[in-house]
């Protein structure tokens, strides 16, 4: 059998037991049916919801009945509504604040732990632990943790880290981030110890014989040399933080008022809290547009050879 | 040559270690706490008559049947998405033809579409399928969402396996399913362990599917029954504390047994 062009994949499938000449085999011989599979349950569970999200947004549906058409009107409504506005509003300040609050601690920390320092493997183990809870756990705890009458507030000073700090919509949102810092900085931290640990030891030799301190050697071997890192570990942390859910859901539920009612939890309680299926619809499409646009913008800044090879950056 | 002390790393880390390790030892001493003596004593003190009394509780309060669940539907996950991934990478990398290039390029846009913002579709496709309060509710997106970046981990191990192994293989009249086992099997086993960790890490602590696409507490998995114990056990602080540092213990142990290749696990294909 000869395989005639263009290559239906159809061809490329009862071809491949039949088809003897090696040239012939090399381009393209590999049975398709291979990756039907994973791109059956990818195509039907991850890449038709993001097209369905898009036509839901311009339906009216209640979660149980069916949908129908409602054009612009849900976006409409979305766009006014001063509540969605807000979390807007909140979800910005939540995700800058999260990358300024975490990404030097991070940085810092696992360079630290790639070190020779004594007590290193200590330090390594327990900073790893705030990874081992899940992040309603992490929630949980420190819903507990931070209770105005029986938390720590009792052993805090008073003043701006006293009282009822959860219950205090001036400071409830940088509780959270706090917290989504405690819980996410480990992970990170072990992004930059890994980086740190392939930096050739040369680099370090040669600066130190030209006399440089550990200031500078810092500022023009390591962080040139984790350039990669650092750019991997900000699409997680800015991407990541943007879709927060878990954590915030546990801990505050959004409250108080709606003082840390971000994006994906004012989607969350518009969908699922009041059954406006559409409204909540419209504002995933926000939320997977501003990801989406993030990690591509991010993705072009470490340069497009990025997804190709691991070894592009060496 | 030693390298020097980093003082303002040093400081930084020692800072931090002291905010990480204060809410955990908090966890696990009120958790050995009477609900009494919770009342009584400082947050931070060391209980004056510690006692297992709280785990007791989460025990009776089917603890093991949320565990067994979210065992179920993490290896469940894993293991279908190790098979699917590792075969659809062999035909994307092995594969010349432009479609397999435009797919790779598919696969790992996938990686980044925010969950939250398709939970509703996949809400609505899992009510419509009739697993709506089901565990494969939960196990089939899992799936999907975990294919991306394991398709970006094992594509990138497959590509540095010389293509003569394969073609030599062929030569010798091995089917791909030979091929398949006997050669990418044990070359990429490492990159599988990598995913194989990161999937499952992710899939054991996945809060929002559970939440939206179950209902019963007969397939209820872990990290949500922590939120059904607050509720359920409203004041007694311990009981839920407890169920907090339970949830914990299988991923310490995993961390203690595997502690390589737990960390490898969680840096691999976002290295540099």
């Amino acid at each position: 059998m000869t395989l005639t062009t263009p290559v239906s994949t159809g061809a490329v499938a009862s071809s491949h037991r039949t088809g003897e000449g090696p040239g012939r085999r090399r381009k393209g011989g590999v049975p398709f049916f291979m990756v039907v599979p994973a791109a059956l349950v990818f195509g039907l569970f991850a890449l038709l919801p993001l097209a369905g999200v898009v036509g839901l947004s311009f339906m009216e549906w209640d979660g149980l009945g069916t949908p129908t058409w409602a054009g612009l009107s849900q976006w409409a409504g979305v766009l006014s509504n001063p509540v969605t506005l807000d979390a807007m509003r909140l979800t910005v300040v939540f995700v800058v604040v999260s990358f300024v609050f975490q990404a030097p601690i991070s940085l810092l920390l696992g360079v630290f732990m790639a070190g020779r320092q004594r007590n290193r493997a200590l330090l390594a183990v327990l900073s790893f632990l705030p990874l081992v809870f899940s992040s309603a756990a992490v929630g949980i705890a420190f819903k507990a943790l931070l209770d105005p009458n029986f938390g720590l507030s009792s052993v805090l000073p008073t003043g701006w880290l006293g009282g009822n700090l959860l219950g205090d919509p001036d400071r409830a949102l940088y509780i959270v981030i706090f917290v989504v810092g405690w819980s996410f900085v480990p992970f990170h931290a072990l992004l930059y110890q890994a980086g740190v640990r392939q930096i050739p030891a040369a680099l370090y030799e040669a600066a130190t014989l030209d006399g440089a301190t550990t200031f500078q050697l810092f500022r023009f071997v390591t962080i040139p040399q984790l350039r990669y890192t650092i750019i991997t570990s900000s699409t997680l942390m800015l991407v990541g933080s943007l879709t927060y859910f878990d954590l915030i859901f546990v801990l505050t539920g959004g409250g108080p008022g709606s003082a840390t009612r971000i994006l994906p939890l004012d989607m969350y309680l518009t969908g699922f809290r009041s059954y406006t299926m559409g409204a909540a619809s419209a504002i995933g499409v926000i939320l997977a547009a501003v990801g989406l646009a993030m990690s591509l913008l991010l993705n072009r800044l470490s340069g497009s050879g990025r997804m190709e090879s691991q070894q592009a950056g060496l | 040559m030693r390298r020097k002390v980093n003082v303002l790393g040093g400081l930084a880390a020692w800072l931090w270690l002291a905010i990480t390790v204060v809410p955990i030892y908090y966890i696990v001493v009120t958790s050995l706490r009477k609900q009494s003596a919770y009342f009584a004593e400082g947050p931070l003190s060391i209980p004056s008559a510690p006692t297992l009394d709280a785990y007791r509780l989460v025990f009776e309060n089917e603890f093991v049947r949320y565990f067994a669940n979210s065992l179920i539907v993490t290896l469940a996950s894993v293991l279908v998405t190790l098979i699917v991934s590792l075969m659809a990478s062999y035909y994307l990398v092995r594969s010349t033809t432009p479609g397999a290039a435009r797919m790779l390029r598919l696969f790992l846009l996938g990686l980044a579409i925010p969950i939250q913002a398709t939970i509703i579709p996949v809400y609505y496709m899992i009510v419509k399928l009739g697993l709506y309060d089901s565990l494969p509710a939960l196990i089939l997106p899992s799936i999907a969402f975990s294919i991306p970046i394991s398709v970006l981990i094992i594509v990138n191990f497959l590509r540095d396996i010389p293509g003569e192994l394969f073609e030599s293989m062929r030569v010798d009249g091995a089917t791909d399913w030979r091929i398949l086992r006997s050669l990418a099997l044990p070359l990429t086993r490492p990159a599988l362990m990598t995913v194989g960790v990161y999937v499952g890490l992710n899939v054991w602590n996945s809060f929002l599917f559970p939440l939206i696409l179950t209902q019963s507490s007969s397939v209820r998995v872990l990290p949500l029954s922590l939120w059904t114990y607050q509720g359920q056990f409203a004041v007694n602080v311990p009981a839920v504390l407890a169920a907090v540092t339970l949830s914990a213990v299988p991923v310490l142990a995993a961390y203690v047994v595997g502690r390589r290749q737990l960390v490898s696990g969680l840096t691999a294909g976002f290295g540099k």
